[in-house]
């Protein structure tokens, strides 16, 4: 049918026979786009008396918001704290997320030394996805605040604590915090509390992690407005029933009213005991972030690799600090994670979708138009078939990979 | 008239959707030969269960029916009278309507048509009655205060001018307004009796809507359901059927 619109001049796409995740559920919808945002059939109907240009025919697939992964280092030989061809670096991985169905994410910085920040943070900017790769939300600054003890496959001479407990000690380091979206920092470190306010002031969001804190430093850091933990149970202390860390953060009835604490898994079923991944979602199953944690080595063949200032080795899915056994990063893709992740708890297609889109939107505070397939969100999306497998990526209601 | 009756809502549902179905296929539409459906009004634009989201959540979604070919009386226009017969404008511009399909209601009002209204009323604001009131409130919180207590609705005259018309009838609570509207006298009181005087009705009811009417009235038309059963054989598709 010829378009007939009154609002806009733009065509709309109709993407039918699919089951769209709405409402928490899967329901058997049809999905209407218009400039690159998702579109109220409705409305368009009765007010402008408009329908769709042309149609895309789904296959009866599963269409999901896109993945939005919060922490990634590298990937295809690429390590983003390396430094050297930054711009490159970020586009060819980006192409490749795409495979994934990671439609929007966060590059991250391991614990680098102050020349590496200030070269690479300004290369990394804010932008959209779209047909060259998938967008970039902001940067993850995981280090180099960090505990010493807890500091796993980070190089301890780029080490640092705050000398001011203020924004300066971050500038000091980092050279600006534009483009940043999340930092983690280890709460226990004398000063942290000053910082915490003000980089949520910024609106950057701040997580724990890599810490030897207690669950009532963590909770000190929620008040002061924390609202992520970075792969939880990993580089941390470890579960105990008379002090439970940071992992009580979960269930901790001290925090702000109205605040989530959303926690980062890596679902690749190396990093946490698939019976420790379900207390945690049965715990707390609506901060569940899946995350990949993903280094250089993810997407190439076995053997040795580097990671910031360190040297790897592969070994199927394992990825080892060289010459030991600590884990540094793991080479699962989103989409590996999100299919352990609902093999290994149990949880239901929709959770397990939400884990990777809705969840990791809502903590970054951007599911207004992120992360959901709400009318007025951006058309970013991905078609699975029924075991989770991405079949196609769309990003503003463009077809950006097929397989 | 036709009085068809099935075991249940189910069955009830699935044999008038297959004899519209099959009515819109031996009519054979076209770009000039348009077969207008009429259906009845309901609730104001803006509320979220409004009419416009309920035919648009039960019906307009599934169907590639062009927008500008669907009319829904809008409760919201200023000048309420000329929407009215703005909407009786269009009836007769889309050469009539062929098939008017409507439920009826506990006080056997046909559309909004309330007890008391005339038999050839047209398309009109009317007051709701305060059973309708009740049986609404559901869509708004139970809240009586909130129920829209005025709607727009085509008159008994308007349906009555379609050239065929279905209703259909569901559940033990309508079960004294078919008794009323088919075994008593055509009266403005319920006025779905009103089609007793109409060349082509067919009512679709399940049991339970039978229950006030006499045996023998419903051991007639039960002996008939073969007959009426041809009804909604399958036909082809309106390209592949042939007369």
């Amino acid at each position: 049918m010829p378009s007939n619109k009154s609002v806009s001049e733009e065509p709309i796409t109709q993407f039918v026979n699919c089951r769209i995740l709405k409402d928490h559920q899967l329901q058997r919808e049809d999905l209407w786009v218009r400039e690159g945002k998702i579109l109220n059939p409705e409305k368009l109907f009765f007010d402008e008396e408009g329908y769709a240009d042309h149609q895309v025919d789904c296959e009866s697939k599963i269409l999901a918001p896109g993945f939005i992964d919060v922490q990634i280092n590298g990937g295809y030989g690429v390590d983003f704290s390396q430094g050297c061809d930054v711009r490159g670096g970020v586009a060819l991985v980006s192409k490749r997320l795409l495979e994934h169905g990671v439609t929007s994410f966060c590059p991250t910085l391991v614990t680098s030394p102050p020349h590496i920040y200030h070269k690479v943070l300004p290369e990394m900017e804010v932008h959209d996805g779209g047909a060259e790769g998938a967008g970039v939300l902001g940067v993850h600054l995981e280090g180099p605040f960090i505990s010493r003890e807890k500091r796993g496959a980070h190089p301890e001479h780029c080490l640092r604590s705050f000398q001011q407990g203020s924004l300066t000690d971050l500038l000091e380091v980092y050279g600006s915090l534009d483009n940043v979206s999340i930092v983690t920092l280890a709460p226990e470190l004398p000063g942290s509390p000053t910082v915490i306010q003000e980089l949520v002031k910024m609106g950057v969001t701040v997580s724990l992690g890599h810490s030897v804190a207690d669950l009532s430093q963590a909770e000190q850091a929620v008040q002061q407005g924390a609202t992520f933990i970075t792969h939880l149970f990993n580089a941390m202390l470890p579960f105990h029933h008379r002090d439970p860390g940071i992992v009580g953060l979960l269930t901790s009835d001290q925090l702000p009213p109205n605040c989530t604490v959303f926690y980062g898994m890596i679902a690749d079923g190396i990093h946490t005991n698939p019976a420790a991944l379900r207390i945690a979602h049965r715990a707390h199953p609506s901060g569940l972030v899946l995350v990949t944690d993903a280094i250089t080595a993810m997407g190439l063949p076995p053997g040795h690799h580097t990671l910031g200032q360190q040297h790897i080795q592969i070994d199927g899915l394992h990825a080892y600090v060289a010459g030991t056994n600590t884990l540094c990063g793991s080479i699962a893709t989103m989409d590996m994670c999100v299919r352990h992740f609902r093999k290994a708890s149990g949880c239901s297609v929709e959770a397990a979708l939400e884990a990777a889109s809705l969840h990791p939107a809502q903590l970054l505070g951007i599911s207004q138009h992120k992360g959901t397939l709400d009318y007025g969100s951006d058309a970013d999306f991905v078609l699975l078939d029924d075991s989770l497998h991405v079949k196609a990526t769309y990003i503003g209601g463009e077809e950006v990979w097929r397989k | 008239m036709r009085l068809v009756i099935l075991d249940n809502y189910d069955l009830a549902s699935e044999w008038a959707a297959k004899y519209i179905r099959n009515r819109i296929v031996q009519f054979k539409p076209s770009a000039d030969r348009y077969f207008t459906l009429g259906l009845p009004t309901g609730l104001p634009r803006d509320h979220p269960e409004s009419y416009h989201s309920y035919m648009w959540n039960n019906f307009f979604k599934y169907i590639d029916i062009d927008p500008a070919n669907a009319h829904i009386l809008d409760g919201n226009a200023a000048d309420l009278q000329k929407e009215c017969e703005l909407f009786e404008q269009k009836i007769a511009d889309a050469r009539g309507i062929e098939l008017f399909v409507g439920g009826i209601g506990p006080d056997g009002h046909i559309a909004f048509n309330e007890p008391g209204s005339s038999l050839v009323s047209r398309t009109r604001v009317k007051t709701l009655a305060q059973d309708t009131i009740l049986a609404n409130a559901r869509f708004f919180g139970n809240d009586l205060s909130k129920v829209p207590t005025m709607t727009l609705t085509v008159g008994v005259g308007t349906v009555m001018d379609a050239r065929e018309v279905l209703i259909l009838i569901t559940g033990a609570h309508k079960a004294f307004a078919l008794y009323k509207a088919i075994e008593e006298g055509v009266n403005h009181m319920w006025t779905v009796s009103a089609f007793q005087q109409h060349p082509r009705t067919i009512f679709v009811c399940d049991e339970d809507a039978t229950l006030e009417l006499r045996v023998k009235t419903v051991k007639y038309f039960q002996g008939l359901m073969h007959v009426h059963n041809k009804l909604v054989d399958p036909l082809h598709s309106i390209r592949a059927y042939k007369d």
